[in-house]
Formats: C-alpha cells, sequence, structure tokens
C-alpha cells in the first residue's frame, strides 16, 4: 500500500454518466490481485472529507497505469469526473484482496457475474483467469442499454450475455434470469454488483464455488475503524466479522451475510 | 532539550500527538505503515468487559467538513485485548493510553484493573461520553456526579493513571471537568464526538442504521477549542486536546487554547501517514520561529501543569 499522486491519464464518459478514468503511477507496481481497490481523494480541497472506494478494473504494469470505472452520481464522484487530463489524484491503494485467481486450475469453468458499477473489477479477474487457460462465461448487467459498458472488451475474455433490468438492451431481467434462460454450467463464480444481485446469486446456487466482492460504507479503508464490518453466516448474532475494506471487498461465497 | 517533547501522567511523549480511540484500532494495520515509534503516544480502541460487535451498518456519512459514525465501540473484548492485542505491541516502546467503556461501574472498574494490570498499558482514558451506544456510559458523562464517582471507584482499583474522557454534549463542560478532578482524575481528555444525524433523502429516512452518530473532524474544531479554552480556566488537570486537528497550525491553536497534548482522529483517515508527518511539522514549524519549546506558545498565566 502507498499513498501517491497518481497523474489522471484520461477521464471520460463511455456510458450515461459511467466514466472511465487511466491513473499513472507507482502504485501500479504493488497490485497483486485483481479486485482490490484504490482509496480516491477527489478534489485538490481538503473537503469532501471521505475518500472514495473504487475497484482496480485495468491494471497495466509495464506501462505503469491502471483504470477505474466510476459512476458520477454523488459529490465525490462528480468532482472526479471533471478532472482533467495532467491534474494530479491523492490516492491510496492498492487496498483489500481481490479475487483468488491462484486458486483456479486450467480448464476450469469460470462464471463472472457483475451488476452496474460492480462490473470493473471482474475485468482484469478475466484477464487474469484467461491468461491461466480457464473457460471463461462473462454475464453483466445493467439498468437500461444507455448505462451498459464493456461489452465488447470482455468479448476478448470469452462468452458475453448482458442483461437490462428494463429490457431496452439483451435479455430483459436480471444476471441471474440470463443464467437461467442460457442454463449457464460452471464450476466455479465470481460476482460483484449490488446486494440484492449478491444475495439472489447466492441464494440462487448456495452449493456453488465460488467469490463475491462487497461494497459498504467506508471510513479509513486501511482497517482501523470498523466502519466497513459484516457478520459472518457462522455467527450471524455474535461479534464475529469481517472488515470488507481490509479482509474483503472480496469474500468466499457464503461466508458473510448480505 | 527536544522542543515537541512533552510530560504527561503516565505518558512520557516524544512528541505531543498521538492518534485518537477508535481511529487506530490497536494499532496492528498502522503499524504495517509506519514505526509506531514515531508517535508521541497511542490512544488504543474502547475495550468492554465483553466482546462487542457494535451497531449495525452504515456506521459512518460524511457531512460538510466533518464525518458522523456510529461504530457502536466494537471490539474484541477485554480478554482477547489482552492475550491477543496488547503482545502485539510489545516491541514499540511508545505509550499507551486504553481506552476503556462499560454499562455499569462494575464493567469500568473490572477492566481498569486487568489493563492496568497488564503493565503494558500507561494510562487509562474513562470514554463516559460515547454517544453511540444507549446503556452507560454517555449517562456517566453527563451526570457530574455520576462521573466523578466512577472516576474514584476506578482511580482505586488502577495502578496508572487515569485521564477522564468528556463529552461535549453537555450543557456546561466544566462542571463535569471540576467533578472528575476532586474525585482524582489525573488528566482529562476532550472533546469526543457530537451527537449529531444525516437523512438520506432518497429513503427519507436517517442515513446511519443507528439513526444518530457523533460528528469529527474539523466542523467539530472550533466548538473543541472553546471547550479545551474553558477547561484550561477551571481546572489544574492535564489536558489532551482532540476535534478535527489535521495540520500543525490547527495543534498551534489547541495548544495556545490550553491543551498540554493532542490527539488527531478523523485526519487518520483522510491521510494514515498524518501522525508523524505533524510531528515532523511541528518541530520545524517551531524551529522556524524560534520557539524553545511548544509550551512556550501559552499564554504564561492560563499553562497550570508543573
Ligand atoms: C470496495 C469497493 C469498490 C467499489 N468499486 C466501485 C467501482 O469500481 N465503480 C463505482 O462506480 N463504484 C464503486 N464503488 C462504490 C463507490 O465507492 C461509491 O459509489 C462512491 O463512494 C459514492 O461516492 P459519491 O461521491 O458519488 O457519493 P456521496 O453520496 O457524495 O458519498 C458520500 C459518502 O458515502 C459513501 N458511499 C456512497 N455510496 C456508496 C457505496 N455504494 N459504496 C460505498 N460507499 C458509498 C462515499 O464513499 C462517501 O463516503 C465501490 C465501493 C467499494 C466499497
Ligand atoms: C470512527 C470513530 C471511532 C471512534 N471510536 C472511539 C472510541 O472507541 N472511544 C473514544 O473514546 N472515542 C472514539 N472516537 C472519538 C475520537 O477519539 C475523537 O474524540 C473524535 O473523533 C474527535 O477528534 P477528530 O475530530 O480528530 O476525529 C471515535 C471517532 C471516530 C471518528
Ligand atoms: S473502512 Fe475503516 S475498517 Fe474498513
Amino acid at each position: 500500500m502507498r499513498k501517491e499522486d497518481m497523474i489522471v491519464l484520461e477521464n471520460k464518459e463511455i456510458a450515461r454518466d459511467i466514466f472511465e478514468m487511466k491513473l499513472g503511477g507507482l502504485l501500479v507496481q504493488d497490485i497483486t490481485e485483481p479486485g482490490q481497490f484504490l482509496h480516491i481523494h477527489t478534489s485538490p480541497q481538503p473537503f469532501p472529507l471521505l475518500r472514495r472506494p473504487l475497484s482496480i478494473c485495468k491494471t497495466n504494469k509495464a506501462e505503469e497505469y491502471l483504470t477505474v470505472i466510476y459512476r458520477a452520481e454523488g459529490e465525490g464522484t462528480r468532482l472526479l469526473s471533471a478532472c482533467s487530463k495532467g491534474s494530479t489524484l491523492d490516492v491510496i491503494g492498492p487496498l483489500g484482496h481481490g479475487f483468488p485467481v491462484s486458486d483456479v486450475s486450467p480448464g476450469e469453468k469460470v462464471l463472472l457475474a457483475g451488476g452496474g458499477v460492480g462490473v470493473p473489477p471482474l475485468y482484469d479477474t478475466g484477464h487474469a483467469l484467461k491468461e491461466k487457460g480457464v473457460d471463461v462465461t462473462t454475464v453483466i448487467g445493467f439498468s437500461d442499454k444507455g448505462t451498459v459498458f464493456y461489452e465488447d472488451p470482455f468479448r476478448d475474455i470469452g462468452r458475453v450475455f448482458v442483461s437490462t433490468a428494463d429490457g431496452s438492451y439483451g435479455t430483459a431481467g436480471f444476471v441471474t434470469d440470463v443464467m437461467e434462460k442460457e442454463k449457464l454450467a460452471f464450476d466455479r463464480i465470481f460476482a460483484c454488483g449490488p446486494v440484492p444481485m449478491l444475495k439472489a446469486l447466492e441464494t440462487k446456487y448456495p452449493e456453488a464455488e465460488g467469490c463475491i466482492s462487497l461494497e459498504e460504507r467506508m471510513g479509513c479503508g486501511i482497517g482501523v475503524c470498523l466502519a466497513c464490518v459484516c457478520h459472518t453466516r457462522q455467527d450471524p448474532d455474535g461479534s464475529d466479522y469481517r472488515k470488507v475494506c481490509s479482509d474483503g471487498p472480496v469474500f468466499p461465497w457464503k461466508e458473510v451475510v448480505l | 532539550m527536544s522542543r515537541i517533547a512533552v510530560e504527561l501522567p503516565g505518558l512520557s511523549m516524544k512528541n505531543p500527538i498521538m492518534p485518537a480511540s477508535g481511529c487506530f484500532g490497536f494499532g496492528e494495520e498502522m503499524g504495517s505503515l509506519y514505526d509506531l515509534n514515531e508517535l508521541g503516544a497511542i490512544a488504543l480502541k474502547a475495550t468492554t468487559r465483553e466482546p462487542r460487535f457494535g451497531n449495525e451498518t452504515p456506521r459512518v456519512a460524511e457531512t460538510a467538513a466533518g464525518m458522523l459514525n456510529a461504530i457502536g465501540l466494537q471490539n474484541p473484548g477485554l480478554q482477547k485485548v489482552i492475550s491477543e492485542k496488547l503482545p502485539k505491541l510489545k516491541s514499540i516502546e511508545t505509550p499507551l493510553l486504553a481506552n476503556i467503556a462499560g454499562t455499569t461501574m462494575e464493567d469500568y472498574e473490572e477492566v481498569a484493573a486487568d489493563l492496568s494490570g497488564t503493565g503494558r498499558v500507561n494510562a487509562l482514558e474513562l470514554n463516559i461520553s460515547c454517544p453511540n451506544v444507549k446503556e452507560g456510559g454517555i449517562a456517566f458523562g453527563t451526570d457530574p456526579s455520576l462521573a466523578a464517582e466512577l472516576t474514584e471507584r476506578v482511580k482505586a482499583v488502577s495502578s496508572v493513571p487515569v485521564y477522564v474522557k468528556l463529552s461535549p454534549n453537555v450543557t456546561d463542560i466544566t462542571d463535569i471537568a471540576k467533578a472528575v478532578e476532586r474525585a482524582g482524575a489525573d488528566g482529562l481528555t476532550l472533546i469526543n464526538t457530537l451527537s449529531g444525524m444525516k437523512i438520506d433523502r432518497k429513503s427519507r429516512k436517517p442515513l446511519l442504521a443507528n439513526q444518530a452518530g457523533g460528528l469529527s473532524g474539523p466542523a467539530v474544531k472550533p466548538i473543541a477549542v472553546r471547550m479545551i479554552h474553558e477547561v484550561r480556566r477551571q481546572t489544574q488537570l492535564p489536558l489532551i486536546g482532540m476535534g478535527g486537528i489535521s495540520d500543525v497550525e490547527d495543534i498551534i491553536d489547541f495548544i495556545i487554547a490550553g491543551a498540554d497534548a493532542v490527539a488527531v482522529g478523523t485526519a487518520n483517515f483522510t491521510n494514515p501517514f498524518i501522525c508523524p508527518e505533524l510531528s515532523r511539522g511541528l518541530e520545524k514549524w517551531l524551529a522556524q520561529e524560534q520557539y524553545t519549546h511548544l509550551y512556550d506558545l501559552q499564554p504564561k498565566e492560563v499553562h497550570s501543569v508543573e
């Protein structure tokens, strides 16, 4: 982990309110797993006070840059969307534990399931899996046609299915509807998206092997403030817990209470 | 002599800066980022007799120049703090201020006796001011006679100096300060967070699961400074000041207002390296301004600690 002023190399809208930002800096060399995240101070001013957690989408160690994809929605992400090329951002990272690509064997069938701005961390994950000779299928869901992104980049990795909640593009419905309709079989599943989507997946595939990546509001992002905790399924009402920022954001299938 | 070293009861600090309780865990995570020996002291996360999960999430919310938190004193409980957390701090020399919380006076007594008995804790900080737990705690912090009784009882069982952490959520903070001073407190730490609330416009409900939370960060600094200034004039006790400190100028303001040392909380979240950066920055500033010691900043008539 390091704290670095990273250089904004590119920052462009790739779908409605969805921005892809390319950041250059040494921090890229510290990334160990796909699915780790950055904690970004969104302004050169002291406020907004809290950093915003964003997943690392694409890593290029040779050229020392990475990309993040974010939805410009609240105060901080709107400020980010206004950052111009050549400006710098105060970033700490890489943080957390990503998807355990090293556990997957060549030839295995892995399904990547992403919803909305949960899609980005699956991109590097898919790439790392493909490089290992894993058979990757991607199912990504969005609210409507205007917010669909990265369908083509995922095609370089394997088969891709897209759903939209309003049916304006791809299959109408959610990621789980596509999986049912296409009768998609897999040995392992890696998922990232809104909690209702993760819940639906864990309920539909209770015996699956795999991991989910979780979101929670954060203070520190490094494990000291206990803002981001969740209960474990082993001890749902007790004092056992996991910190999303430092134990996660990626957790084994059904380890934590959603 | 060092310009920034300070001596407080139980806490022999090479600089006046410590991370505030709850903003540094038990030091493990930060210890992997920098050498904890660079800190003046460390205030540990609150310890309670039994393990506590705390409140449900969301536990934090951003506000104008600040944040609300309602962690709810999550901690692994007295036994695990002693067997798992304190041993990890063995190799560093920085003094430790153990923050303790409870529901009953007996809880506080037991935690105080056991933690002070470990030999690794240099002083205790009685948290009678957490706004985020329903039972106990804050009641001790808002009633001068209860606060005094608790202080007396904890003093009786503790083998190390006892600081009392004051709540700003009172009409007159000096009443509590004077009461715990008479009861034998060795020092005061102030301020804890201010009770506040943020509304989530989408759901039309309070954003935090606990509804209310404690406000911290730069937004609370003027309140903290005012309260330290008031308490300084009403008690002889050493004061550890906190509330919104994020740069060297903030520390100088707190010292001038009457603090003998300071704690930095929320700013650790914006910059995990803030504490060592501040101590280097403070030293440099004092040298530039040709002060021989930090306390030379304080108006003579108010600085009452010998
Ligand atoms: C590990 C992790 C990875 C993430 N990866 C991505 C990503 O790749 N792309 C993306 O678009 N979003 C991602 N998110 C969600 C993203 O962090 C929030 O959308 C963002 O913080 C909202 O900030 P804002 O300025 O738009 O909103 P504001 O309303 O101004 O935010 C106020 C506060 O609430 C917090 N907050 C609000 N919504 C969320 C949320 N959904 N999750 C966590 N904190 C929130 C903010 O961080 C901030 O502290 C991720 C979240 C986590 C925890
Ligand atoms: C996330 C968080 C957790 C905290 N936990 C504790 C705690 O366990 N015990 C305590 O006495 N104070 C706790 N505090 C209060 C701080 O120690 C400090 O008094 C307050 O935040 C004001 O300082 P600041 O503005 O520098 O953060 C907590 C504060 C925050 C932000
Ligand atoms: S955000 Fe502070 S512990 Fe996770």
